[in-house]
């Protein structure tokens, strides 16, 4: 576990020649411009990223957790948002590898692990974000139909993607009244919001998701009536894990820069990095990095083995991984001065991109109840 | 069909740095790479593979670091690697690399299959001497066809290959028999990404590791310094040239081949009663 094997090291230097190749020349116009880079996310598919822990009889490449952290991180060092992206499309490509049928598998998945099609995950509503459980989008049963009403907010690739996992209300108020249905788009009803204008994560678009009688296939139900918020839950173990490797690789990317950066400066008649007060910050931000990297990949190998404090253990792991990736790509831009703010040197936009992974996939806060919900339910 | 591709690990040109006294690269912590004209050869290998069936062999004799170049071309798709590694080869000079490789390639024939082409880059980016394509044609008496910009057309029936070689002035199409090795040109196709899948099953791959011996080298003095005349005699950076270049723009109203071409006349006294004899000459 405390060294990758060597499958892991190709993976993760075949992503990052990836990255490196194809993302990070281009992401700070990307960001600029909010392009969406679809045809550099089907070029990674293509080569086996577009269902990374999918089961291969549907075009998945059937690798772990830790293999997809390695990948996750490996990407986001060329742009975190491209990278976290990805990893949305990847989780909801699982869910629905995991809890469909063979028929709905083998109608969605292999269009989605070549990224033919894209995916986006719809959780979060206008007045339940934390409070998922509280969502209020509802499905009537109609004969061998749901009829959808309500709305979605902050989806990624909304508009831009053509399948919609949805967690609905299909039953009575809390969690056991929620189900999962895939919809896909062009459906009549569905439609969406203005893209939204945010401090980062640029590269992908953000709208509200709206549901007018919107008439879903009962076929299209992920597992039973009432399954939806395990699957949701289920869903996020490993999207927490993926954003936090996300924010791994960005921050990582921007104390490579900062090296590079404290090499070449000088300042008082010696280079930046010669200053003991700032070689002290660096080693600071490499140990806190190190240390959150190494906990997520226990994590990751927690919910690749199953144990029964997987769910726990990823929210650790989001929660710390994101607050350090942000704390180190902050402390990059400041030790570049001036220039860390402006958008050439792509510190700012790590930054940017970055503080947004406290946020999403369950606030920091969310992750700490789920901790001590776990730590003091142990004890009773 | 069977491929040999040759390629060689060479530190990274982007971050190499010379040193100021000696004038010789300073190799130490700069990252290796596969020498940028190999990777286009092992494109153009692999595509015609895919297309016509058969395996890519890639060959590269070096120090046992070497092994990083053949896994990444694994990665890229090659289906069996071959690194030739002894210390008897240290110090080779083009000639001791070409009867090596060469010597390797026949014994790569033996093993797996005789091969219908051998494929090299046009020249490495450490040495610059284009020599060694040519050499391992010589030894193993192979059609040589150098300066390839395309493959334009493969024959299995015929077993023929059709070639665009870029010349002088222009561009000459070839036609070769097989077998035949090419020498390929930069920027002449673009260079596949490893997959994931080709990421693993260079992981798992074995490396085949020859030494001399097995190779199948009999005279060791054909090996590494002793079989190597080249002697390297002086090291210098050129000096930059005095004259400054002259920037000419077209004149109000003029044109700017006119106001060329009087410069160069002003430049050249005898050039335009020469050019005008060159012309009455025809």
């Amino acid at each position: 576990m405390f060294t990758l094997t060597e499958d892991q090291i190709a993976i993760r230097e075949m992503a990052r020649d990836f990255a490196n190749a194809e993302i990070a020349p281009f992401a700070v116009e990307w960001d600029e411009k909010k392009h969406f880079p679809v045809d550099t996310l089907r070029a990674a598919a293509a080569l086996g990223m577009g269902g990374i822990y999918v089961q291969d009889d549907v075009g998945g490449s059937g690798l772990s957790r830790l293999d997809a952290a390695l990948i996750f991180e490996a990407l986001a060092t060329g742009c975190p948002g491209t990278a976290a992206f990805l990893s949305i499309h990847n989780m909801a490509t699982w869910m629905i590898d995991r809890f469909g049928d063979d028929d709905q598998r083998n109608s969605w998945v292999p269009r989605l692990t070549t990224m033919e099609h894209i995916a986006s995950y719809c959780l979060t509503e206008p007045g339940a974000g934390s409070d998922a459980a509280a969502l209020k989008t509802k499905a009537v049963r109609d004969g061998d139909y749901y009829v959808v009403d309500g709305q979605k907010q902050f989806i990624s690739g909304a508009g831009a993607s053509d399948i919609y996992v949805v967690m609905v209300r299909t039953g009575g108020e809390g969690p056991k009244g929620i189900s999962t249905l895939v919809i896909e788009a062009g459906t009549p009803g569905l439609s969406f919001g203005a893209n939204e204008k945010k401090m980062g994560w640029n590269v992908q678009p953000t709208r509200a998701v709206i549901f007018e009688g919107v008439r879903v296939p009962v076929a299209n139900r992920l597992g039973a009536e009432g399954d939806g918020f395990k699957i949701a839950m289920a869903g996020l173990d490993g999207g927490r894990l993926n954003i936090g490797a996300c924010s791994l690789g960005g921050a990582q990317a921007a104390l490579d820069k900062t090296l590079a950066y404290m090499r070449e400066r000088k300042a008082f008649g010696q280079r930046l990095d010669a200053f003991q007060a700032l070689q002290f910050r660096l080693a600071d931000m490499a140990t806190e990095l190190e240390v959150a990297r190494t906990f997520l990949w226990r994590a990751a190998a927690a919910l690749d083995a199953k144990t029964p404090d997987a769910t726990k253990l990823c929210a650790m792991a989001k929660r710390f991984a994101t607050d350090a990736g942000f704390n180190v790509a902050n402390e990059a831009l400041q030790l570049h001065g001036g220039y860390g703010y402006l958008a050439d040197y792509g510190v700012e936009k790590i930054v940017r991109d970055l503080r947004v992974h406290q946020i999403l996939e369950g606030t920091n806060e969310i992750m700490r109840l789920i901790i001590s919900r776990a730590l003091i339910a142990q004890g009773n | 069909m069977h491929i040999v591709v040759c390629i060689k690990q060479v530190p990274d040109s982007a971050q190499i740095r010379v040193h100021p006294v000696t004038n010789t690269i300073m190799r130490q912590g700069v990252p290796t790479i596969i020498n940028p004209y190999d990777l286009f050869a092992l494109e153009e290998a692999m595509r015609l593979r895919d297309k016509f069936g058969g395996e890519v062999t890639v060959l590269t004799m070096g120090p046992p670091s070497a092994e990083d170049s053949l896994r990444k071309a694994l990665t890229y798709g090659a289906d069996r690697a071959v690194l030739l590694t002894d210390r008897f080869f240290a110090g080779s000079d083009t000639l001791a690399t070409s009867f090596a490789l060469a010597t390797a390639i026949t014994k790569i024939g033996e093993t797996y299959g005789v091969p219908d082409l051998v494929f090299t880059g046009k020249q490495t980016i450490d040495g610059d001497t284009a020599q060694v394509g040519p050499g391992i044609a010589k030894r193993l008496g192979l059609i040589q066809v150098t300066y390839v910009a395309k493959v334009a057309d493969f024959d299995p029936a015929a077993r023929t290959i059709t070639l665009e070689r870029r010349a002088e002035g222009g561009t000459q199409v070839l036609k070769s028999k097989l077998p035949c090795l090419v020498a390929m040109l930069e920027a002449t196709n673009e260079i596949r990404r490893g997959s994931m899948e080709n990421a693993l099953r260079a992981a798992r791959a074995e490396v085949v590791k020859w030494s001399a011996k097995d190779a199948g080298v009999q005279d060791m003095s054909k090996c590494g310094l002793k079989g190597s005349p080249t002697i390297v005699k002086r090291v210098f950076a050129p000096s930059a040239r005095a004259e400054k270049a002259k920037f000419i723009e077209a004149p109000e109203g003029g044109n700017l081949a006119d106001a060329l071409i009087a410069e160069v006349f002003a430049r050249q006294p005898n050039l335009e009663a020469d050019l005008t004899a060159l012309a009455r000459g025809f």
